[in-house]
């Protein structure tokens, strides 16, 4: 279904597959689209590879922080009523989606 | 009335103190030009007429029983992207169609409590997702100096408001230089604060370690102000620190003696426009009259700052926006068999073209197999992005480049190349993955008549330092002075 | 089909008992009203961001440190990606590689023998919201979403559907005694994943393995791991190939079926949350923390029947449930006759909490009441009808046992004088009985005493009322 990707690196990203994973049902005209798009940026962000970063701890927050934390006490939240007016489809203060089959 | 709007916060404030104008001429003047002006440039989303002028009698009235608040009754444009009580909060995207926001962003409870009015929503890429503001859904934003060219993105609205004279001062977003770019392609004063420094209660998320709230504004002074109200730690936002709050308007004034500023050698190389660099290198010689000292530093790993940034804002993203499934607000698409083949249809039709390329690429990224060449690998080169600046600002007080390589560009150019705009985000990204912040200050104009900006970066939580260094470079040049033609 | 074996590991989630949910201040009650316990934090609104519950994070490393866990002094909150409706974020905060407690065992008996099951970490994390099926759609209640959950996870060292029980036992009672959880199992407190797998006695790699998902009774998980351990036993027996695969456990039919196949594994893409601190825990305080513990049940028990001189089997009783233990230890300290006072407690006290459906802390009788009546006893003062009278006052009311003796007038009569007008007029009353006792009916003094017993209003000391009798009636 995914066309040839522009460069041969571009091969490695399956856009239908990550699709899926994302749950976005995109048209194959879409699909089509993106493959050779997103083949290049991959292509190009791969760079990174060719750096040495064997000792190089990773940062994941962009400053130093530890130990952020809340007492046990309770806050006043949304009520139900306020909850459902954003809500698609609700019945008796639930979330309505459609049958959950397990 | 007309002139009142293109005047600073401070003197606002100031006529608003004397009796001279109300809150409610404001806003009117300020309707008036949005009715005006709008059409053509679109830098609003929405405009509540009667909200903000209620908003406007209840400062008038509070002024007349005694109230000195200095930002009383001042007008705001907020991003649609921050949360407002009562107001839909769409981030230009239809997923969020019919949302209301139940809550305050943190950010605009404290302009609220200070006394500021907020006007209306300004346009923007698609979840801050772009450099242009044509990836929303609502219609591009055209750029007040020619509107033939983007304003910039993604908080294009804002900037094209301030500059248009539609604001007196906006409140942006910057994940990868989405304050600094457009306010440099407006011609107006963008400042992404320090990583930490404004809480993002309420900021819809794009990329969370990266994300900042910020002003656009006429002047570097009215940035100073508004940063005033919205910085300082916040319950609500663990990543938001308790560092002391300086007076940043104290901090300006004065000349740049002692200070040392550094040009990093990889922000000046081939491939800028050479308008940009020419009025770039004019505002350096500016800064050295002004007694600064300039040094020439490096910034090794930049050419990595694209790629380590695309890699890192779309894993979170990826996961930022998975909850935009059509559960509980916003859009449901229908016709959905059970909730997953809901959420497929639903995610289809709501994002636009750029969001599902960005998460596509951000779930690549994280996915089993990819997650440690791709993500982990990013993690550990803006490690080295952050030493690369930590080093520098061991030796410089500030360092001066160009916000962006190129002026505003025309509406449509790189629409269908998403890797070139990424390129675009080069001189800016770094800030936001080394947490430290940045102000873009006009600079001059490119021979095409568009602004070019110049941009300020300093380490984390000097915020008054490098604004100081934009306010004493702006007192010494007439940019900041210079309107669009109407 | 004897020569396999089934291997078994537990994931339990432990619902915490904070006041308030993991990331953000809505209430953690108990069958309140659909989506009334929810704000913009815990329904994924756009913009809103986790705040961590520092007791949730105190209460999961008291927990590791009752299960003799070691204590990750630094660790981390991670998005575990998975679209679900019951998932407000369509992604999990939980803790993936460096969680908070790691190792630790729990030891647990069975049919007379001990044994460790070795556990393999302790993370924390948030809970998902529950579903409701309407006719043609489902609904969802986001009250239990954002919950603080423990998950404690097992090495597979588990045997059979027996030894699952033993454990879940043991670990329920040290969670109850560490004091993090209500481990109220009718509330979902306690919820079990179990992964099994069968192998040739005498191997040691592990067969491919099944999980049931979401099992929330002990009866439950018995019963499905029963099932699941013979299912597999059948199928290695008849050579048929096991698939990895999730299972259900069907309540009514009884049985566990497919619900997934490996080949629709999810790719969780887990990362560290960058709305969420790292956690880093100062020595001292784990240390203090440790030094807090209360004393583990077995320790406990061993030592209760060296101090007290009480039965192993009383002491087995007394300390499955800590605040009971509490009180008969406080009680016991302060009598003499700490045989006594476990009797009180394993009887009276028992019948009456359970007949109540109370806990202990709500009947109003203190461990100080308690000995003090045992001491009555003792002397004499009361008999053993008008005691259990006393001691139902004390569960009820509260209050000293003597005042009560004293108000209601219930001092055991001993008086020689008065009990011989009341033994002489019991003879008087019924000469057949009499009679008959002399014909060497013995029986008929028990009815000769509940005469005397009923004209002393209860009161009589019966052993002295015997005594009289016998030489009265010359026997």
């Amino acid at each position: 279904m995914s066309p040839e990707p522009s460069q041969p690196g571009g091969a490695e990203i399956d856009v239908a597959y990550v699709a899926h994973l994302a749950r976005m049902h995109l048209s194959d005209e879409e699909i089509a689209r993106f493959q050779p798009q997103l083949g290049q940026i991959v292509d190009y962000v791969r760079q990174i590879q060719a750096l040495d970063t064997s000792d190089v701890e990773p940062t994941a927050h962009a400053i130093e922080i530890r130990n952020v934390a809340r007492a046990d006490t309770r806050r006043e939240g949304l009520s139900a009523d306020v909850a459902m007016r954003n809500a698609p489809q609700s019945k008796d203060d639930f979330f309505v989606v459609p049958k959950i089959v397990e | 009335m007309s002139e009142l709007l293109d005047r600073s916060i401070g003197d606002i404030a100031a006529l608003l103190a004397r009796g001279e104008c109300s809150s409610v001429d404001l806003v009117q003047g300020l309707l008036h030009r949005i009715d005006s002006r709008d059409g053509d440039l679109s830098a609003y989303v929405s405009v509540d007429r009667d909200d903000a002028l209620g908003q406007a009698q209840r400062a008038d009235k509070a002024r007349s029983e005694g109230d000195h608040r200095d930002l009383l009754g001042i007008p705001i444009a907020v991003k649609d992207i921050l949360n407002v009580t009562g107001q839909p909060c769409t981030c230009a995207s239809r997923i969020l169609d019919g949302y209301v926001a139940p809550y305050d962003a943190t950010a605009i409870a404290r302009l609220r409590d200070a006394g500021l009015l907020f006007v209306g929503r300004t346009n923007m890429d698609e979840f801050a997702m772009g450099s242009s503001t044509e990836n929303s859904t609502v219609g591009v934003t055209r750029n007040p100096w020619n509107t033939a060219c983007v304003p910039g993105g993604s908080s294009g609205g804002s900037a094209a408001a301030v500059a248009a004279g539609e604001a007196v001062a906006a409140l942006g977003t910057d994940t990868g230089g989405s304050i600094r770019q457009p306010a440099a392609f407006c011609g107006c004063v963008g400042l992404k604060p320090s990583y930490g420094r404004v809480s993002r209660y309420g900021l819809t998320a794009y990329a969370s370690s990266l994300d900042q709230i910020g002003p656009l504004t006429h002047c570097v002074d009215d940035a100073a102000r508004i940063l005033q109200v919205i910085a300082g730690a916040d319950p609500l936002d663990c990543t938001c620190l308790d560092v002391v709050v300086p007076d940043y308007r104290a901090a300006l004034g004065g000349d740049l003696s002692g200070i040392r500023l550094g040009l990093p050698r990889e922000y000046f190389v081939q491939g800028i426009d050479a308008d940009v660099e020419q009025a770039v290198r004019g505002a350096i010689q500016q800064c050295e009259a002004l007694g600064a000292e300039i040094v020439e530093v490096s910034l090794p790993h930049t050419e990595y700052a694209v790629s380590t940034y695309y890699i890192i804002a779309t894993a979170e993203a990826s996961a930022n926006l998975a909850r935009f499934d059509g559960v509980r607000y916003g859009l449901r698409a229908p016709g959905g068999k059970d909730p997953i083949d809901m959420y497929g249809k639903t995610r289809a039709a709501g994002f636009g073209d750029e969001v599902k390329r960005r998460i596509l690429l951000g779930t690549y990224v994280l996915s089993s197999g990819y997650h440690d060449a791709y993500y982990v690998t990013a993690q550990k080169v803006r490690t080295l992005i952050r030493r690369d600046f930590e080093k520098v600002f061991e030796s410089c007080d500030a360092l001066l480049t160009p916000v962006a390589p190129t002026a505003a560009y025309r509406l449509g150019s790189v629409s269908d190349d998403p890797l070139s705009m990424y390129l675009g985000d080069i001189f800016t990204a770094t800030a936001n993955l080394a947490g430290i912040c940045a102000v873009a200050v006009p600079c001059g104009f490119t021979s095409d008549k568009l602004p070019v900006g110049l941009q300020i970066v300093g380490g984390p939580y000097q915020e008054d330092r490098i604004l100081q260094i934009a306010h004493a470079y702006e007192q010494s040049t007439e940019w900041h002075t210079m309107k669009p033609e109407r | 089909m004897s020569n396999y074996e089934p291997v078994i590991g537990l994931e339990t989630h432990v619902q915490l008992g904070t006041s308030s949910k993991m990331f953000c201040g809505c209430a953690t009650d108990f069958a309140a009203a659909p989506n009334s316990q929810v704000c913009p934090v815990c329904l994924g609104y756009p913009g809103s961001l986790p705040v961590p519950n520092e007791v949730a994070v105190e209460y999961t490393v008291r927990a590791g440190l009752m299960l003799g866990c070691d204590i990750n002094l630094y660790s981390k909150f991670d998005r575990k990606s998975y679209f679900y409706p019951d998932m407000p974020k369509n992604y999990q905060i939980t803790q993936y590689d460096m969680p908070l407690c790691l190792a630790g065992a729990v030891e647990i008996d069975l049919n007379g023998d001990s044994r460790v099951v070795r556990l393999r970490r302790i993370h924390l994390e948030e809970d998902t919201g529950k579903n409701v099926h309407f006719a043609r759609t489902s609904g969802v209640d986001f009250n239990r979403a954002g919950t603080p959950l423990m998950e404690i996870v097992t090495e597979p060292d588990i045997y059979s559907a027996d030894e699952a029980m033993a454990y879940l036992q043991a670990l329920k009672q040290l969670m109850l005694y560490a004091g993090v959880s209500e481990c109220n199992l009718e509330e979902g407190n306690f919820r079990c994943d179990v992964n099994c797998s069968v192998r040739p006695v005498g191997s040691d790699a592990l067969g491919v393995k099944t999980e049931l998902k979401n099992l929330n009774t002990f009866k439950g998980i018995h019963a499905a791991l029963s099932f699941e351990i013979d299912r597999q036993l059948n199928l290695a027996a008849s050579g048929a190939e096991i698939h990895q695969e999730t299972r259900r456990w069907d309540v009514d039919a009884g049985i566990t079926a497919t619900m997934r196949t490996k080949e629709d594994a999810h790719d969780y893409r887990y990362f560290p949350d960058p709305d969420l601190a790292p956690i880093v825990l100062a020595r001292e305080q784990v240390d203090r923390w440790r030094d807090e513990l209360p004393e583990a049940p077995r320790a406990r028990r061993v030592r209760m029947i060296e101090q007290y001189g009480i039965p192993a089997y009383d002491a087995g009783v007394l300390v499955a449930e800590k605040a009971i233990a509490d009180f008969y230890e406080e009680a016991a300290q302060s009598s003499p006759n700490p045989k006594a006072v476990s009797n009180w407690v394993m009887t009276e006290m028992l019948r009456l909490l359970s007949e109540r459906d109370m806990q202990i802390a709500e009947a109003h009788i203190t461990p100080a009441a308690l000995a003090e009546l045992v001491g009555l006893v003792d002397d004499k003062t009361l008999n053993s009808n008008s005691a259990r009278e006393v001691f139902g006052i004390l569960f009820q009311d509260g209050g000293r046992a003597a005042d009560i003796v004293e108000a209601r007038g219930l001092t055991q009569v001993s008086d020689e004088g008065l009990l011989d007008q009341f033994v002489d007029q019991a003879i008087a009353d019924n000469p057949d009985s009499a009679g008959d006792y002399r014909d060497g009916k013995t029986k008929a003094l028990q009815f000769l005493m509940g005469q005397v017993m009923r004209l002393s209003k209860g009161k009589a000391n019966p052993q002295s009322v015997q005594e009289l009798l016998r030489s009265k009636l010359g026997g």
